[in-house]
């Protein structure tokens, strides 16, 4: 087992590394304040091949593998933890899917466009109704001749109407099982956003990832081609499911960047004020919050990384995905809480950056799977 | 088109410094990066690839950890790398250097050669044109701009306040500034094809036209007699003026008094 990265993933993380110093950083704060979305960045990103990193060269990808792609959102989210979602949710939410469960024909349309950047990606499932609960999903699809017809609406999409494709999950049929009960059954979909019926309703103001745009979708006879359906009809809960996995370890990523920028501004910071004649890094309390906070980040860093080759070489990595987005969210939040404590009062300054990271890791302990839902999937495996 | 890029892999400052007990630079033990001015003029080269079409080889002179920079550049768009690295090479001053690189780049093609105007740790600026010399082809050195005209090359050479334009006819040599361009960022996928892609190692015995008294550390005219990190300065003295007038007069009293005016 070596821990150590080769140089192919070193010489990677320093690219993704000065992208994020150079390019990410000194827009961060604006971005947070403004609560503007990114879009020069992302352009950059597009033209670099950011948008495509897992996907194979053969669908105008970069064909790296999920680790790189991994350490991309790390290291963007050290800086940004706006910029660091972005991509993932373009990425393991909209590309995945479609990778995995797509004809060859929605792979060259879409994952292509997707993966070279000329495209953004976004999914939907979550609606007032349904969060953890994912199966009390309203909106419907019908079919209709050689169209499908959309009906509902979502909300909490991140990407929201800055992204062209979105993945979006639908009843279309209600089944009954033996008992009479009724059972839903989900499809998934590729719509586009110029799709006739598709429109945004309101932007949500957040506490944090602030840049990242996130709206409600609605659908009112929105009509999408009969060939936008992903995967087989009734197979929409697993896609979803499976799409969220991906989606998890993506999120853990940027939860451990959030974490290890707040941890290295913290140190740089702790050395240089002084109080009672010495700078408060001489004294104790500071160093061991240090070294907690050193430690559980390394802890996450491994799961997160673990995950990630879990994905490359498993077919399924449910639990190793949900281990390291329970505790890289929890470690963020954390260890964000402490930075902001060790800076004392210039912690709760906006100017300095601690606070918008406490803010931005928050939300990572909620969606894409809350840490309950984490616990739930750990437990299960554990106890099956 | 084909074009031959020289690259030097330097200590990244932000590192420190560390010195072998002779004298010279301890490379394997320090941080490293591509010559800022080296990198310039590889994207001059891969900028040129672009618009007319050619292939570029980037060679390197180092130690074998040198190897990443070759790996940099090809993530950045080289076709080729070779990486001259030898035993009996290192400790090389700009003599030996370009003895040395000169003696690898007789066994490629090449229409234009680019390398940096200097480099961040020696800061010279001989190697390049004293490679011309060995080579016996024309040098450009300061560019600022360079466009291709046939058979010529048609270059923008910085000169204090103005430029000169120069024409010169290709086999030829061109010294490039970091000021010359935005180096391109590398992508993942170059990268991953980067570390794919064979690297040609050459040693002492394929250096061409080239005679042992001239290389390396013993074939090197200039010794380092002592080199020593930077003496960490003190803190200064700060002083609070009532206004612009006192604070002037005592800044200008006190250069005067130590002889800087």
């Amino acid at each position: 087992m070596d821990f150590g990265l080769d140089k192919k993933h070193e010489m990677a993380r320093s690219l993704f590394k000065e992208f994020a110093e150079n390019e990410v950083k000194p827009l961060a704060q604006e971005v947070d304040e403004t609560e503007k979305f990114p879009r020069g960045t992302v352009e950059k990103m597009q033209k670099l091949g950011f948008m495509g990193i897992p996907v194979p060269k053969e669908y105008g990808g970069q064909g790296c593998d999920p680790l790189t792609y991994i350490m991309c959102v790390e290291e963007l989210s050290k800086v940004c933890g706006t910029t660091g979602v972005i991509v993932s949710a373009h990425t393991s939410l909209c590309v995945d899917p479609i990778m995995t469960y797509g004809t060859e024909e929605q792979k060259q349309k879409y994952v292509r466009a997707l993966a070279t950047g000329e495209k953004l990606g976004a999914f939907a499932l979550t609606e007032p109704g349904a969060g953890t609960d994912a199966q009390g999903c309203q909106t419907k699809a019908v079919l209709d001749g050689d169209q499908w017809v959309l009906n509902g609406s979502k909300c909490f999409i991140t990407n929201g109407k800055e992204a062209d494709v979105y993945i979006v999950i639908a009843i279309t049929s209600v089944t009954e099982d033996k008992r009479g009960r009724k059972k839903k059954n989900f499809s998934a979909f590729i719509v586009e956003k110029d799709a006739p019926g598709f429109s945004f309703g309101t932007k949500e103001k957040k506490m944090g990832i602030r840049g990242s745009a996130t709206y409600e979708l609605i659908f009112e006879d929105c009509k999408i081609p009969k060939e936008n359906l992903l995967g087989p009809e009734g197979k929409g809960f697993p896609i979803a499911m499976h799409t969220l996995d991906g989606g998890r370890i993506g999120i853990a990523a940027q939860a451990l960047g959030i974490a290890e920028g707040a941890l290295e501004a913290t140190i740089a910071y702790t050395k240089e004020r002084k109080q009672f004649g010495r700078s408060i890094a001489a004294q104790q309390n500071t160093q061991f919050e240090l070294a907690d906070m050193a430690a559980k980040i390394d802890a996450a860093k491994f799961l997160v990384y673990r995950a990630a080759m879990a994905k490359a070489t498993q077919k399924v990595y449910s639990v190793e995905a949900a281990k390291a987005k329970l505790f890289a969210a929890e470690t963020a939040m954390d260890v964000t809480t402490r930075c902001v404590q060790l800076f004392g009062g210039y912690g709760y300054i906006r100017e300095y950056d601690v606070e918008r990271m406490m803010r931005d890791a928050k939300i990572t302990e909620i969606y894409e799977g809350t840490s309950e839902v984490q616990r739930m999937v750990i437990s299960g495996a554990l106890l099956k | 088109m084909k074009i031959v890029v020289c690259v030097k892999q330097v200590p990244d400052t932000k590192g420190g410094v560390k010195f072998n007990p002779d004298g010279t630079l301890n490379r394997a033990a320090m941080l490293t990066i591509m010559n800022p001015d080296d990198k310039a003029g590889l994207e001059a080269a891969l900028r040129l690839k672009e618009q007319y079409g050619a292939e570029v080889t980037v060679v390197t002179m180092g130690l074998p950890k040198a190897d990443e920079v070759l790996r940099e550049a090809m993530a950045m768009g080289a076709d080729k790398g070779v990486l001259v690295t030898d035993r009996v090479l290192g400790g090389a001053d700009t003599w030996a250097t370009s003895t040395t690189i000169a003696g690898a780049i007789r066994n490629l093609e090449y229409d234009l050669i680019i390398t940096g105007r200097q480099a961040i740790d020696g800061d010279t600026a001989q190697v390049g044109p004293q490679i011309s010399e060995h080579l016996d082809i024309p040098v450009i050195s300061y560019a600022q701009d360079i466009k291709i005209d046939g058979e010529y090359v048609i270059v923008q050479r910085q000169y204090e306040d103005r430029y000169h334009e120069l024409k010169a006819k290709m086999p030829c040599l061109i010294t490039a500034l970091s000021e010359l361009n935005e180096p391109r960022y590398m992508t993942p996928g170059g990268i991953f094809d980067a570390y794919d892609k064979e690297v040609t190692v050459w040693g002492r015995a394929d250096l061409k036209d080239v005679d042992d008294s001239n290389i390396g550390l013993n074939g090197s005219p200039t010794k380092i007699a002592k080199a020593s990190d930077k003496v960490r300065k003190g803190a200064g003295e700060k002083i609070v003026a009532q206004d612009a007038e006192e604070g002037v007069s005592y800044i200008m009293g006190k250069l005067k008094e130590k002889h800087v005016i």
